[in-house]
């Protein structure tokens, strides 16, 4: 066959190098697990030093963990499970050709990442003044000022590095709206979206581990 | 594998679940269940990462490769969480300690 006769029979959203539109886009789904599988050993390591200096200091870290602003955290879970709700069903719009609700679902999940983050913010003001902040501006009772650092020290630097990811997330959604107002996602081209999307839940899985290692490990104990 | 359109009721569903999961999970941290606080956090969270796998990530509609690819970093995960969980069974220091 030649050249343009290929040209003339595949459709605009297939590259050439692949055979169909369902090879593609298993090809992308395949890529973009693999990435979140080491985004996953990388999120491990940190949670695995969690485990090892709370399984030394127990009474400092449910101690330190109290300090924390559970409406706050609580808040944002809720938030990111809704915006992994909106995620989902930008999909779904995707998939169905609906361009008016895709839209509208990614505008709901961008700002429902701008509401976390905003919570977030107001979480790491507080604690500043607080004076939770180890090396910048701290103090704590002086039964476990010592060891309530390193719990303070290991929750601004995970939930920092989620707040990193979560203002990544936000910007590769604003590219997806861009394409999706321009008209690129189509229903046969709608493998950027389930990307983005998994990403999303990615980082929205990382938060519902996040949430009760940090929040709620000193809750009964520290009335 | 044809691409499979997940229907709205299913992420409804699933979204309904995480929300209660998430109220439990809360709820439960007042009570005091000894070590059985965190090995019930730990639990609930795990549950609803696997919905969230499952159904939002599509994985139960997805190809084997994927699986495999799923699986296999799971299982390094957890051989990094087993060669370090050695030291939860070592207490060099008294549990308690501050």
């Amino acid at each position: 066959m030649l050249p343009e006769a290929v040209h003339q029979h595949h459709p605009p959203a297939l590259a050439h190098h692949f055979d169909d539109l369902e090879q593609q886009r298993e090809a992308a789904t395949l890529g973009m697990w693999t990435f979140l599988v080491t985004e996953m050993l990388f999120f491990g390591g940190l949670f695995t030093v969690y485990m090892v200096y709370r399984s030394w200091y127990p009474d400092a870290f449910a101690a330190a963990s109290h300090e924390l602003i559970i409406w706050a955290g609580t808040t944002n879970t809720a938030v990111l499970i809704t915006s992994s709700l909106t995620m989902a069903m930008a999909v779904y719009a995707a998939q169905t050709g609906n361009r008016r609700l895709l839209i509208t679902l990614l505008i709901v999940t961008i700002s429902l990442g701008c509401v976390f983050l905003g919570i977030k913010a107001f979480e790491y003001y507080s604690e500043w003044v607080e004076h939770h902040v180890p090396g910048l501006n701290y103090d704590f009772e002086p039964a476990y000022f010592r060891n309530a650092q390193i719990f303070f020290s290991l929750y601004f630097l995970m939930t920092g590095l989620h707040a990193l990811h979560m203002i990544i997330g936000i910007g590769i959604m604003l590219f997806m709206l861009w394409w999706a107002v321009r008209g690129i996602i189509t229903p046969e081209y709608h493998n950027p979206i389930e990307i983005a999307g998994l990403y999303w839940h990615f980082v929205d899985i990382v938060w519902i581990f996040l949430f009760p290692l940090l929040y709620l490990i000193g809750r009964h104990t520290h009335v | 594998m044809s691409d499979h359109i997940v229907q709205p009721r299913v992420y409804y569903i699933i979204f309904a679940i995480l929300m209660v999961c998430t109220g439990l999970t809360v709820s439960v941290a007042y009570l005091d269940l000894g070590p059985m606080n965190t090995v019930v956090a730990l639990a609930i969270a795990a549950f609803k990462a696997v919905l969230v796998v499952l159904f939002f990530m599509h994985m139960k509609y997805s190809a084997r490769l994927t699986w495999a690819v799923i699986a296999s970093g799971l299982f390094w995960l957890l051989i990094l969480f087993t060669i370090m969980g050695d030291y939860l069974t070592r207490a060099w220091q008294p549990f308690g300690s501050v």
